[in-house]
């Protein structure tokens, strides 16, 4: 990538940082520049995705506009990391999708759900379709299952085909010269800041979430919103384990583990996406880039419905509404799949690489310093 | 109460708004005065030299989480009397030292947050404590302190006149938005820092030299209230013309740069003035605090100017800096890009790297007698460099009550802390993180003591 306006301000306000250091205890990206005099661009595509935006080196820096240095790094590493999903992508064009996010979403879902319910009404018979199924065996009654399993499936494979050749790109951009022995020793630690998110700490007292004040509320919704995704995904491949390994057939009983966990899955969802939301709504915009925003924005509203509509899909199952419901939560869940590389989910994957990069540096004793005066 | 007064009236009114005076204004408030702080600069530059700093040294005679192994009071006190060369005063550098060992905790329980050392990448320090996220992390942790034990903050607003009767305050003017109003408090502190960005008193002081100096910190800081102490018989110490002078980047800043532009790679190249001459020993002193003695020299070059140029293996060797250097392939290129003679340059270098012996020059003056290496590997690279002025030693004598001394007793409500009255223990040299444990000690003391004397 030859360098343009991104790249010259965020190696700008990268060398101001190196000389600094003040913030090298609130996140790994500095102890990641430490020392360094040049950034390649795959330095910046390494560093962009190894902050996560807490925007505590925002209301801490000393040279935050108007001061004439106007340093703004959270900012300038989340254009650059924007940029880094469109560059990653793949295939290329689809790098075009993030662009005009909401509206890619909204065609593709949109478009999915509604062909999806399109064709639940057309190929079902009325009678079925607006019969209140109870017993073994219900929801296929009006979705066949291998329908049901293989458009899902389509959708997800696909997804994972083209996030997993990003991904190998982008570890390919970014890996250290490093053993294979370091790096799986780098695992651990690496999957530790991952799961803990300890980057949205700020070094300890947490993070800029809305505010000059300090909180952990960001990172928390999160948590409760993963927490709640992973219980929805365990919900269907438990669900998949009964049909095909136990040949216990959907719906389940409202105490069954998939029930239980795809409805508490569900509801924690909608607490962190609904957290989340309203943080968004409350941030100070400058430390942040408007187009990662907008895929937040795009992303958590995508996710709500997915869950909403799978806790429709419980609230209603012994009603004639569930034929309609659950083809929409399958069209939403499969349009999802399908939009997966187009969407803020690729944050986890490029972050997940760059804190593995981080730790496996972490093992090298790091240059120290003379920051104090 | 004969009627409602005009003018509000508070317990204690701080001016200022660094380190010292947050210290001041939570202190007295947690004594139960009510306090108004006034602080010059707009909020989003508030904070003065105190947003620039990194760490401050405190006395401790066990490790703690932030601070490792112990800083004794008599090594602290031998420090303090081998940097100003004896011109401390005895009494206040102890009240300063032991009122070190609780700033640490009091600013944690103060909202402040300290680094682990284990933590990052900062230097080793048993002397010192960092600040997360330095300076302006703790400015911010105070000012939402103190806005939430209810002191009263005012941005934008410069005293512009204390009226004095005798040695009593009376009113003090305060000029916000262009529109000027009195105040009347009980106790007064003053925790306005030193003079070091008022060009005029420089020039006083330093002569035309003042024209060439970079001013490190805020604009904001501008003695003038110092000046109406002064003025009104407040009594002097130190000398103006004394001052924590460093080499800065030329190219950065005029005024505020703050850490990011100290050069601090003299030791791997050699410096020359604007005649492309060399003019001191860049080998006497590797130590870390090196570009401390750089300043005064550069300040003594003519225009105030001077170069480090180094090769390419001088540059691997120093920190980054906030500017890239300059750069070229020969040293005659790079002299043209400096702006320097180039055949001056390159006959300076060739001299240099002619007399170049194991780790020494030879009948070369002035000699460079620690690490000298010829500079032959290209891309050559150079800084400009100026004098970047800190502080000075120069501010107003103050009595272990932290109260304003005249010549011949004191004033009774006015309370001076921080650097503004540094110079009472600091008359000369520096110590790393010296400055904020001074304005947060001295200022906690006269937030306290006016606390007192307002209740009275
Ligand atoms: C670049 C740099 C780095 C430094 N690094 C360190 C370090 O790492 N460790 C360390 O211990 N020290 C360091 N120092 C020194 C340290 O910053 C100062 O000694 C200390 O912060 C002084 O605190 P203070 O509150 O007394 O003054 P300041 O922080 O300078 O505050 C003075 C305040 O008074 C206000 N003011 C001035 N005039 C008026 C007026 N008329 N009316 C109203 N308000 C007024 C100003 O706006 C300002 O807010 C550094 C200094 C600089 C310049
Ligand atoms: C794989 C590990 C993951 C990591 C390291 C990670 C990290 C982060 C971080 C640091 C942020 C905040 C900064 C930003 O807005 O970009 C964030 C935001 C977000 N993440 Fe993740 N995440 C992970 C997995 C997930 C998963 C599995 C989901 C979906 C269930 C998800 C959904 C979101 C959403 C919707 C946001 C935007 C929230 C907002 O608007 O602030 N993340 N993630
Ligand atoms: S204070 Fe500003 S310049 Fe310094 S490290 Fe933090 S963000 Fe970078
Ligand atoms: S925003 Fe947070 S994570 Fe990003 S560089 Fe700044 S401190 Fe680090």
């Amino acid at each position: 990538m030859p360098p343009d306006d991104l790249t010259d301000e965020a190696d700008r306000v990268l060398r101001i940082c190196t000389a600094c250091m003040y913030c090298d205890g609130l996140c790994a990206v500095f102890p990641a520049i430490a020392g360094k005099h040049d950034f390649t661009p795959n330095d910046l595509d390494y560093l962009a995705n190894l902050c996560h935006n807490c925007r505590g080196c925002w209301y801490a820096c000393q040279y935050a506009p108007p001061h004439p240095f106007a340093v703004n790094l959270p900012n300038a590493l989340a254009e650059l990391r924007q940029r880094s999903y469109a560059d990653y992508a793949w295939p290329r064009w689809l790098g075009a999708g993030f662009a005009a996010n909401a509206g890619v979403v909204t065609a593709i879902v949109g478009g999915v759900t509604t062909l999806t319910l399109l064709a639940t009404a057309l190929l079902v018979p009325a009678e079925v379709l607006f019969a209140a199924h109870r017993g073994a065996g219900a929801f296929y009654q009006v979705v066949p299952w291998p329908i049901m399993a293989g458009a899902a499936a389509a959708a997800l494979l696909w997804a994972v085909i083209s996030i997993g050749v990003s991904a190998i790109s982008y570890w390919r951009s970014i890996a250290p010269r490093a053993s294979l022995g370091a790096t799986l020793r780098a695992l651990v630690p690496a999957l530790r800041d991952i799961v803990t998110l300890r980057n949205l700490g700020g070094g300890g007292p947490g993070c800029n979430d809305a505010s000059e004040k300090f909180s952990q509320q960001r990172r928390w919704c999160h948590h409760i919103m993963v927490a709640g995704f992973l219980a929805s995904v365990a919900s269907t491949l438990i669900a998949a384990l009964y049909h095909h390994a136990l040949a216990i057939e959907a719906p389940y009983p409202l105490t069954s583990l998939p029930v239980l966990s795809g409805g508490i899955g569900g509801v924690a969802m909608l607490i962190g996406i609904g957290g989340l939301l309203r943080l968004e709504r409350r941030a100070d915009r400058a430390p942040s880039a408007a187009a990662e925003v907008r895929l937040n924005l795009v992303f958590l509203v995508l996710l709500a419905l997915v869950a909403a509509s799978g806790l429709a899909v419980l609230a209603l199952r012994d009603t004639p509404a569930m034929g309609l419901t659950l083809s929409l939560h399958l069209g939403l869940v499969i349009g999802s799949f399908v939009v997966l590389p187009v969407s803020k989910a690729v944050h986890g994957v490029y972050r997940s690489m760059a804190l593995l990069r981080a730790a496996i540096d972490r093992a090298v004793p790091r240059p120290r310093r003379g920051g104090e005066e | 109460m004969t009627g409602a007064s005009p003018m509000p009236t508070i317990d204690v009114l701080v001016v200022g708004g660094g380190s010292a005076a947050l210290c001041a204004a939570i202190a007295a408030r947690r004594h139960g005065a009510t306090v108004r702080l006034v602080e010059q600069a707009p909020v989003h530059l508030r904070g003065g030299n105190s947003r620039h700093a990194r760490n401050f040294r405190l006395l401790h005679d066990e490790a703690h989480w932030y601070v490792p192994d112990s800083y004794g009071e008599d090594a602290f006190l031998r420090d303090l009397h081998r940097v100003t060369a004896g011109a401390t005063d005895e009494v206040l550098a102890r009240l300063l030292i032991r009122g070190s060992a609780d700033i640490a905790p009091w600013l944690q329980a103060n909202g402040v947050a300290l680094q682990d050392p284990r933590s990052g990448v900062m230097p080793h320090s048993k002397r010192t404590a960092f600040f997360l996220g330095g300076g302006k992390a703790m400015i911010n942790a105070l000012y939402a302190t103190a806005a939430s034990i209810g002191v009263e903050i005012g941005y934008d607003s410069e005293v512009v006149a204390l009226q004095l009767d005798d040695a009593h305050c009376g009113e003090v003017v305060i000029a916000r938005g262009g529109i000027a109003g009195p105040i009347v408090a009980k106790a007064v502190v003053l925790a306005c820092g030193g003079h070091q960005a008022d060009r005029a008193w420089l020039r006083e002081s330093f002569g035309d030299i003042a024209d060439g100096l970079v001013i490190r910190g805020t604009p904001y800081v501008t003695g003038r209230v110092l000046r109406m102490l002064l003025d009104a018989g407040a009594k002097p110490v130190g000398d103006p013309a004394q001052a924590h002078i460093v080499a800065v980047d030329a190219r950065g800043p005029e005024v505020d740069g703050g850490i990011v532009t100290r050069i601090t790679a003299i030791p791997y190249g050699i410096v020359v003035d604007r005649n492309a001459k060399r003019f001191h020993d860049e080998g006497e002193d590797a130590r870390k605090t090196h570009y401390a003695r750089w300043g005064a020299r550069i300040a003594q070059c003519p225009g105030q100017i001077a170069y480090l140029i180094m090769d390419a293996a001088g540059r691997a060797r120093a920190l980054p800096t906030a500017l890239p250097p300059i750069e070229a392939d020969s040293v005659a290129a790079l002299a043209a890009k400096l702006e320097l003679d180039p055949q001056a340059l390159s006959a300076t270098v060739a001299g240099f790297n002619d007399a170049v012996r194991e780790s020494g020059t030879e009948a070369l003056v002035p000699p460079k007698s620690h690490g000298a290496a010829a500079l032959t590997t290209p891309p050559f690279a150079a800084y400009p460099m100026r004098p970047g002025l800190t502080f000075t030693h120069f501010g107003v004598a103050v009595d272990p009550q932290m109260r304003v001394l005249t010549t011949d007793g004191h004033l009774e409500n006015i309370f001076a802390g921080g650097m503004i009255m540094a110079a009472n223990v600091l008359g000369r040299g520096y110590l790393a993180g010296l400055g904020v444990t001074l304005s947060a000690v001295f200022g906690r003391l006269a937030g306290e003591e006016a606390a007192r004397h307002a209740a009275r």
